[in-house]
């Protein structure tokens, strides 16, 4: 197959003082593809996609993105306003609390028009008709559009996050817990949203979580960390129902029957 | 390539495929379940894998359909080797060439059954109305009434949740499909509407491997039976 990766990551090492916060991490996602990655609280997979995203620099490694223009480029080593421009443009980044990823005293409206302006637009008729529709997208009704996100459920506020990301059109979102501290019912729901709009968009995306049923409906590929160390990767049906680590049976084999 | 018919090439060749399952939290045990299973399925052709329950018929299918990893050997669907493929060409096959009708509808929330159904044609870049049109036929033909297409069979009834599965399974006409079980605990008028599903597939030349306790409707859907024991490792000693 000659199809090029949008992303390549390479060596990837991070360590907090002597200790390890990811090592040795290297894989390719293709265009249109999911990734999930799972792992137990320390493993090392925030840290992982804080270096990805460029919110932490990593010790060695490097972070190749398939630039519009450019080509292929590390984005470590990128001037800081091209990756600025980057992570308003192709990249998104949803955080598991709403709140790093919103302006809470903006109005909803303006929390996605903000995006919008960001890359150039500044017709304000244009930019509100864009916001009401992504409202409309996520599943939020248009007479909220001038409400403040502090007035909004959390599942509510989450969706508006997923909104402000996706609304310049990304080709590669990170997402870190994104259905993390939601009801269950909440859960579906976004779960629904966010596979809608991957499919629709043709997004690549990496997902953080722990919730193993969350990478089974969204997640092509699963990579499985522990202690900084990825020790299991592949198709997510397969690692989930034939896991080969120690580990991975282990996490596979605690989750409750429902 | 020279150009061959389609009958002279198996649409499914399993090569000297192995299985063995490492219990790491039990002691390390270390399991063999299959070895060196080869059998090949011809385009228009339905095997049957018979055999003791936990003679690894399950197993096998799962290995085929890439979520069970093979430890050795060879497992070509059309031009991929699942035994070696990377996930992102398991899945282009899954979506183009590779159907798998299992006994259970994994159920998406939220999600309406006529979309459930036309999904894997959607997929596939087929034409919104003819996928719906599709679909909505194959609902007829499994009796699911059509008060209930709008909604999520999360709350329908078993029966009617293995319809919508087996409905799903057959919207994309796969070359190439796994069927576990397809005609269980189906009354008299679904199980003919599934056998004549399956019959079709055949006819427009689909490579068929089943699992089928039902021997009436085993011995007319499939051309031959494969017993999976041959495959079994001799216990060791």
């Amino acid at each position: 197959m000659t199809i090029q990766p949008l992303l390549s990551v390479k060596d990837i090492r991070k360590t907090y003082g002597g200790r390890i916060g990811c090592t040795d991490v290297s894989f390719d996602l293709y265009p249109g593809e999911v990734m999930g990655i799972v792992g137990e609280s320390g493993s090392g997979k925030s840290t992982l996609l804080n270096c990805m995203a460029g919110h932490l620099p990593p010790d060695s490694g490097q972070v190749l993105f398939d630039t519009r223009d450019r080509g292929m480029v590390d984005t470590l080593t990128m001037s800081e306003p091209e990756r600025r421009m980057l992570s308003r443009t192709d990249w998104a980044f949803v955080h598991q609390h709403a709140r790093d990823g919103l302006r809470m005293g903006v109005s909803a409206g303006g929390n996605v028009g903000e995006r919008l302006m960001a890359v150039g637009a500044r017709h304000y008729g244009n930019i509100r008709t864009q916001a009401i529709d992504w409202l409309d997208r996520v599943e939020i009704n248009e007479d909220r559009v001038d409400d403040k996100p502090s007035a909004f459920s959390g599942g509510m506020q989450q969706r508006l996050q997923i909104a402000r990301n996706l609304v310049t059109g990304p080709r590669l979102v990170f997402m870190d817990e994104p259905t993390g501290g939601l009801d269950v019912s909440v859960q579906a729901r976004l779960l629904d949203l966010l596979r809608g709009l991957v499919r629709e968009m043709g997004l690549s995306a990496i997902i953080v979580t722990h919730d193993l049923a969350v990478v089974r409906l969204l997640a092509d590929r699963l990579m499985v960390m522990k202690s900084g160390h990825v020790v299991e990767h592949g198709l997510t049906d397969q690692v989930l129902d034939d896991p080969q680590h120690a580990y991975t049976q282990l996490l596979v084999s605690s989750v409750l029957q429902v | 390539m020279t150009q061959t018919l389609p009958q002279t090439r198996p649409m499914i060749r399993i090569e000297d495929v192995s299985k063995s399952f490492t219990l790491h939290n039990q002691g390390s045990a270390v399991i063999p379940v299959m070895q060196g299973a080869t059998f090949d399925v011809m385009p228009g052709e339905c095997v049957a894998l018979t055999g003791n329950s936990g003679a690894g018929k399950s197993t096998l299918m799962r290995m085929i359909y890439g979520n069970y990893l093979s430890a050795s050997g060879h497992i070509w669907v059309g031009e991929t080797d699942v035994a070696t493929a990377e996930p992102r060409e398991i899945i282009a096959l899954r979506r183009a060439t590779l159907g798998y009708v299992s006994q259970f509808l994994r159920v998406v929330p939220r999600v309406p059954t006529l979309e459930v159904v036309a999904e894997p044609l959607l997929t596939v870049g087929v034409d919104k109305e003819v996928a719906f049109a599709k679909a909505r036929d194959l609902l007829s033909r499994l009796n699911i009434p059509e008060t209930l297409w709008g909604l999520s069979p999360t709350t329908f009834s078993g029966g009617e949740q293995q319809r919508v599965n087996i409905a799903r399974g057959f919207a994309h006409d796969y070359p190439a499909m796994l069927l576990d079980e397809p005609t269980a605990s189906l009354d008299a008028t679904n199980r003919e509407t599934v056998l004549s599903l399956i019959e079709e597939a055949k006819a427009r030349g689909a490579a068929i491997i089943g699992i089928f306790h039902d021997a009436p409707a085993r011995e007319r859907v499939a051309d031959r039976e494969i017993n999976v024991s041959a495959f079994t490792p001799a216990k060791a000693a």
